[in-house]
């Protein structure tokens, strides 16, 4: 059996990004495990613009964003392996993986990073009636064939959903001579970043209907239409509302989902809200040495930030291989949070873990206007920012500092409230 | 007095914006938070441009690759969005390509070049 101190699963911008960091935090035994031919993950297909804004100052498409981290990772040596799919990863972290080349392998690692990324909600989650013709694709599977493979999956398309994938995918369908008759979103709100509605549909005069889903998919062989009809509150199709639109090609683009089979299998505990694993301040899951990162923890909309969350399991990783992190779950306090957030990642911060800064990530229920986020520790409100709008979509993010928790000794309270302005 | 509606794309915050126009002059822009706001909607509203990112064949990879992305290498008139993306059709460009390579120079008479976004081999 091999053996390295971190193995990353998944080479996409988290992966490439926590062995960057563990590399910069002074650890050499690095392997990154990724299952496609090339690094880069999901970045690779995502070739419009618009990445990087945060880390680089400036718009870069998807492959260069995921360049400049292959580069970083290549300067320093650091060991990868392509065409290698991770199929188990055992409690004592003994990473069982198999490639054409190597057949079935065995690595033990001392720590392990999770950065699988996330998968797309296929059609069989949503229960539309109908025979199941070709023409029904995820909006990731359209990108993949049009902007890697380079086949056209349809010419008149329907899109259901309005994640950034399919928002993306409308504009990219039209400028490839699609036309591209609506998006119909069956919430009152849209899930994608305001800059892709703008771009995407407002551009090219594609309406977005909101509160409306798709009710029957017509054609045996190929898609040959699809019913739309308007969704009352509890998102029951309103009968009366239908309307028909000829088509070859339905999209979905409804969610993502953490990919934590790896994960369950090994027994990591998962969130039942964001669907990944829930962690600590750390970013270390349920099983000391085991860490996560990026859309396998909690889905992002920006690779920015998976980037920065990723940085830090790097470095946390090198620093429990050193023996510098604390393994129990003693000193650990749950983040509460009332009015507004879902979830939060972290789950919980040990006061006395937290170096310089911790960012807490969360993402609201609905759309709200005009709150403050305010951050309570022992009750005593020590971070209030006002925020004129906060939706699904958006994540959201409160910075806890060192100098916060070093004016509340002996803390037993975090908790996050949205208030009315 | 015109009035314009616009979603600000600098950041997720996404302002609604209300620039008041008298002809092609800009009377008042509202409803921004930051500088970036009111610069945005000041161009969008007099000239509107746009990054194009496509992608193109390419022959002979070694790894099989079929296409390479590509985008305009600065943002060029929202108008010539469609002439951007006729002008490259059909385009095949030999390997190895490298991110920054000229795919179809002075793209569409626009004076800017579509350049790839990722190294092919």
């Amino acid at each position: 059996m091999e053996n390295y101190n971190i193995v990353i699963i998944g080479g996409g911008p988290a992966g490439l990004a926590a062995a960057v960091s563990a590399y910069d935090a002074g650890e050499r035994s690095i392997l990154v495990l990724e299952r496609d031919v090339n690094l880069g993950g999901i970045l690779n297909q995502c070739i419009h613009n618009g990445f990087g804004l945060h880390t680089f100052k400036e718009e870069l498409t998807g492959p260069e964003y995921a360049q400049r981290f292959i580069d970083e990772l290549k300067e320093r040596k650091i060991e990868y392996r392509l065409n290698t799919m991770v199929l188990d990863i055992s409690k004592d972290k003994v990473v069982t993986a198999c490639s054409k080349e190597d057949g079935v392998t065995q690595i033990q690692a001392k720590a392990v990073i999770l950065t699988m990324g996330c998968r797309e909600r296929s059609r069989g989650s949503l229960n539309i009636p109908g025979f199941r013709p070709a023409g029904v694709f995820s909006a990731g599977t359209a990108q993949r064939l049009v902007n890697i493979e380079g086949y056209m999956p349809g010419r008149r398309v329907v899109i259901l959903g309005s994640g950034d994938i399919g928002l993306i995918m409308a504009r990219r369908m039209t400028l490839e001579g699609a036309k591209v008759l609506v998006c119909a979103e069956i919430m009152p709100y849209s899930g994608g970043l305001k800059r892709n509605i703008v771009q995407c549909l407002d551009d090219f005069g594609i309406p977005l209907k909101l509160s409306h889903t798709v009710v029957d998919i017509q054609g045996k062989d190929r898609v040959e239409g699809v019913t739309i009809a308007e969704v009352d509150s509890r998102m029951k199709p309103i009968p009366g509302t239908e309307e028909h639109y000829d088509c070859d090609t339905l999209l979905l683009s409804v969610g993502l989902i953490p990919e934590n089979e790896l994960s369950r299998g090994m027994g990591v505990e998962l969130s039942p809200v964001h669907k990944g694993p829930v962690v600590n301040e750390s970013l270390q899951t349920s099983i000391p040495g085991v860490f996560a990162a990026g859309n396998v923890l909690h889905v992002h909309d920006l690779v920015d930030y998976v980037s920065e969350e990723a940085k830090a399991a790097g470095k946390n990783a090198a620093a429990y291989v050193r023996g510098e992190l604390k393994e129990d779950e003693s000193g650990e306090i749950p983040v509460k949070f009332e009015g507004g957030p879902r979830y939060t990642v972290p789950e919980t911060i040990d006061p006395s873990q937290v170096k310089d800064q911790l960012t807490i990530r969360y993402r609201v229920g609905s759309v709200m206007r005009d709150r403050k986020v305010n951050l309570y520790l022992d009750g005593e409100r020590v971070l209030s920012r006002p925020r004129k709008v906060m939706a699904p979509g958006e994540m959201e993010e409160v910075l806890l500092t060192r100098k916060m928790l070093d004016e509340h000794p002996n803390l037993k309270s975090i908790e996050i409230k949205v208030e009315d302005s | 007095m015109e009035t314009r509606n616009l979603t600000c794309i600098n950041c997720p915050l996404g302002c609604q914006i209300e620039v008041k126009m008298e002809g092609n002059e800009v009377v008042s822009v509202t409803g921004n938070t930051c500088p970036r706001g009111e610069n945005y909607a000041r161009k969008e509203v007099v000239n509107p441009t746009r990054i194009v990112t496509s992608s193109v064949r390419v022959s002979g990879s070694e790894t099989g690759a079929v296409t390479v992305s590509c985008k305009t290498a600065s943002d060029i008139p929202k108008g010539k969005i469609f002439d951007v993306v006729k002008d490259i059709k059909g385009v095949t460009i030999p390997c190895p390509v490298h991110i920054g390579d000229v795919v179809k120079a002075d793209v569409a008479g626009t004076g800017v070049d579509m350049i790839a976004t990722k190294n092919v081999v």
